[in-house]
């Protein structure tokens, strides 16, 4: 790590040092050298931390994005929304992975600021569920907050059984399987259910008090682990988690009136028919479409429009550019969604203002 | 100039330390710096770690006020009452001392009084071990293998006392292996290696001739450790006691993985619960506003009740060897 700073800080010396050097070298012609950002060669460190739901896909972006900048180093580092939230604003690291806009009461942080909001990844919360012999369950979202609020305590209730003809469903009592640690997860899927049914009681945040006989685990890898050993129990799981544990998960009725099966399809679609503001922030939980996938996030890569470096904003502009571009294509094979053509086009296009 | 000569001259003959000499050589000054300065480096950064932690927590003991004991903790509806976690906290230290302490006090006369010390080294080595191995370590072991396990047998110790007056409500029907038990167990290995060695310090500085007094006067080996030891140690195992206590209070990671994260306060022994430190582990990632600042508080109560701790068990250890001494 040592090593690795030290080069970079090298890297970074030797870049000013050759930047001065053109600069003094052409002064007159100096919007020349600014323009072919994407073709001509960077070096040097963008840090970056924040939210866990980024964290898979910005690794391999990482790794991939190698054959494009080999000088350029990425960092990120996990750690939370918040974190990286906070990370921004007290200036550590360059760029910051937010499952969520910058809530009213962090706004000060910024000191006035524009931050920028580049979307990146689009997820669905899968309801996995634990019941040997029961495939293709389907649930509404008032049946949801019920089963999450301990309101539903057999699997055999008839609000369960209503939605599922012909499916055979045990006494079995249900174990909700939650998270233990704060989420962007639970965040998401409490909004959901704050949306979509108003016998949700609990409200929405990042954690939730939830029925004092739910289990907790920590990350969406520790629920999926609850859920996988626990007959009868039903928890709330990031996709691809719930992919790589090979869990079942149930088919939601959407705002539609449509039950959907979480997939990359579906969720992409849930995103497309959200109302995206200026800033591109938007929410792809519980929003039209006959093919959305109700319960479905999203992430978004935060970064100031000021930059004092043209060297740093070269490279967000280089990094973020992939993500938005060629990145999109590495999403499904890791069980995340692509965002949609539109929305994508309006994240690139805004890449420009980074640095102006 | 020639006044700093006159200042020098009689300020150097008057350190008592070397009155043979006509002035500290520099290298023995620069010494005496360096150490002064790291002494007090230590000091500087708890304090300043004290004073940047409480001026984050501020926005918490604003809005709550005498709040901060409240009951409920519920970020959805902005209530920041650490009530429940300071609950968890002291039940399962507690939980953790009633279970390792007996253990560690015997172990430690063993130690001392009873077996011969070629045989005691490689004793200590193996409790030793206990302490080497990391809290996540502990953490996964207790949720992955041994809350499944031991879920079973509260399932039964549950069924048992349905009915019973008082254990019922502290043992009644569990939810699963991750509860304030679990915890309590998981910190009572983790305490062992602690308050084991510091017992047996402790327990080491009774003077050969009180022991030898006692077995002169025809004292069993029982009898003697309840006359000679026993009175003369007592006030240094509190110590110990509470060094482990102070240690338990302080554990993240362990708890936060088994305590089963939920923030209620029971009688219920195997129900789950939350803790000081657990709960800022978990929660303070995604935290933001004053939902941070009341982790951050958190993190300031949890500093002040282990300075508190320590410093009467240090009270308490230190009187002991000195007595030990005298």
């Amino acid at each position: 790590m040592q090593r690795v700073r030290t080069h970079s800080a090298v890297m970074a010396g030797a870049a000013l040092t050759a930047m001065a050097l053109s600069l003094a070298a052409c002064s007159s012609s100096s919007s020349s050298s600014g323009g072919g950002s994407s073709s001509s060669s960077l070096s040097g460190t963008l840090n970056a931390s924040g939210s866990t739901f980024q964290l898979t896909f910005q690794q391999t972006a990482i790794q991939s994005f190698k054959s494009v900048q080999p000088n350029m180093t990425i960092n990120y580092g996990g750690g939370g929304s918040g974190k990286g939230r906070t990370d921004l604003a007290s200036g550590v690291v360059q760029f910051a992975g937010s499952d969520s806009p910058i809530p009213s009461d962090e706004t000060a942080n910024f000191k006035g600021k524009t931050v920028l909001y580049f979307p990146v990844v689009i997820g669905p919360i899968t309801m996995s569920y634990n019941l040997s012999g029961v495939t293709g369950l389907k649930l509404t979202a008032p049946v949801i907050a019920d089963i999450f609020q301990a309101k539903i305590a057999k699997w055999n209730d008839p609000a369960i059984t209503a939605l599922n003809p012909g499916v055979k469903l045990p006494s079995t009592p249900i174990v909700i399987a939650r998270r233990s640690d704060s989420s962007g997860t639970t965040a998401n899927f409490s909004q959901f259910l704050v949306d979509s049914s108003p016998n949700w009681k609990l409200g929405t945040s990042s954690t939730i008090s939830w029925p004092a006989a739910s289990r907790g685990g920590n990350g969406n890898g520790g629920v999926a682990q609850i859920v996988k050993t626990t007959p009868g129990a039903i928890g709330y799981v990031d996709y691809s988690d719930a992919k790589a544990s090979g869990l079942s998960y149930a088919s939601v009725k959407n705002k539609a009136g449509n039950y959907v099966a979480p997939s990359i399809s579906s969720a992409t679609s849930a995103a497309d028919n959200a109302t995206v503001a200026p800033n591109l922030t938007f929410s792809s939980v519980w929003t039209p479409g006959a093919q959305s996938y109700p319960v479905t996030y999203q992430s978004w890569d935060l970064v100031y429009q000021k930059q004092s470096s043209t060297n740093t904003t070269k490279m967000l502009k280089a990094y973020i550019g992939y993500l938005l571009g060629a990145g999109q294509q590495l999403l499904p094979q890791l069980n995340y969604a692509p965002l949609p053509a539109s929305l994508d086009q309006k994240a690139t296009a805004q890449l420009s203002k980074i640095g102006s | 100039m020639s006044t700093v000569t006159q200042q020098a001259g009689p300020a150097t003959p008057a350190g008592p330390a070397r009155p043979l000499s006509g002035r500290r050589p520099l290298g023995d000054r620069t010494f005496q710096v360096i150490t002064l300065a790291a002494g007090l480096l230590v000091l500087v950064i708890l304090v300043l770690i004290a004073f940047s932690t409480t001026q984050q927590a501020a926005p918490w003991f604003k809005a709550e006020g005498w709040g901060i004991f409240g009951t409920t903790w519920n970020p959805a509806t902005n209530q920041f009452g650490a009530l429940a976690f300071i609950y968890g906290t002291a039940i399962t230290g507690v939980i953790a001392l009633i279970m390792a302490v007996p253990v560690s006090v015997a172990i430690a006369l063993l130690l001392t009084e009873v077996v011969p010390y070629r045989w005691a080294r490689p004793i200590v080595y193996v409790i030793d071990l206990l302490a080497v191995v990391p809290s996540v370590v502990w953490g996964l072991w207790g949720i992955l293998v041994f809350a499944p396990w031991i879920a079973k047998i509260y399932a039964h110790i549950g069924s048992a006392v349905t009915g019973i007056p008082v254990l019922d409500s502290l043992f009644g029907p569990p939810t699963s292996g991750a509860s304030f038990f679990t915890a309590g167990i998981i910190l009572a290995f983790m305490i062992t290696p602690i308050v084991t060695s510091l017992s047996r310090e402790v327990i080491a500085t009774v003077p050969a001739i009180d022991k030898e007094g006692a077995y002169a006067l025809g004292a069993t080996r029982l009898e003697m450790i309840q006359g000679a030891v026993w009175p003369h140690s007592k006030g240094g195992i509190v110590g110990a006691v509470l060094l482990g206590l102070g240690r338990a209070m302080g554990e993240t990671i362990a708890v936060a993985l088994v305590i089963g994260s939920s923030a209620t306060i029971t009688s219920h022994l195997f129900a789950p619960g939350d803790s000081m430190p657990a709960v800022i582990a978990n929660q303070f990632g995604e935290a933001s506003g004053v939902f941070r600042a009341a982790l951050m508080g958190l993190g300031v109560l949890l500093f002040a009740f282990t300075i508190i701790v320590n410093v009467i068990a240090r009270a308490a250890v230190g009187r002991s060897v000195e007595q030990g001494s005298a």
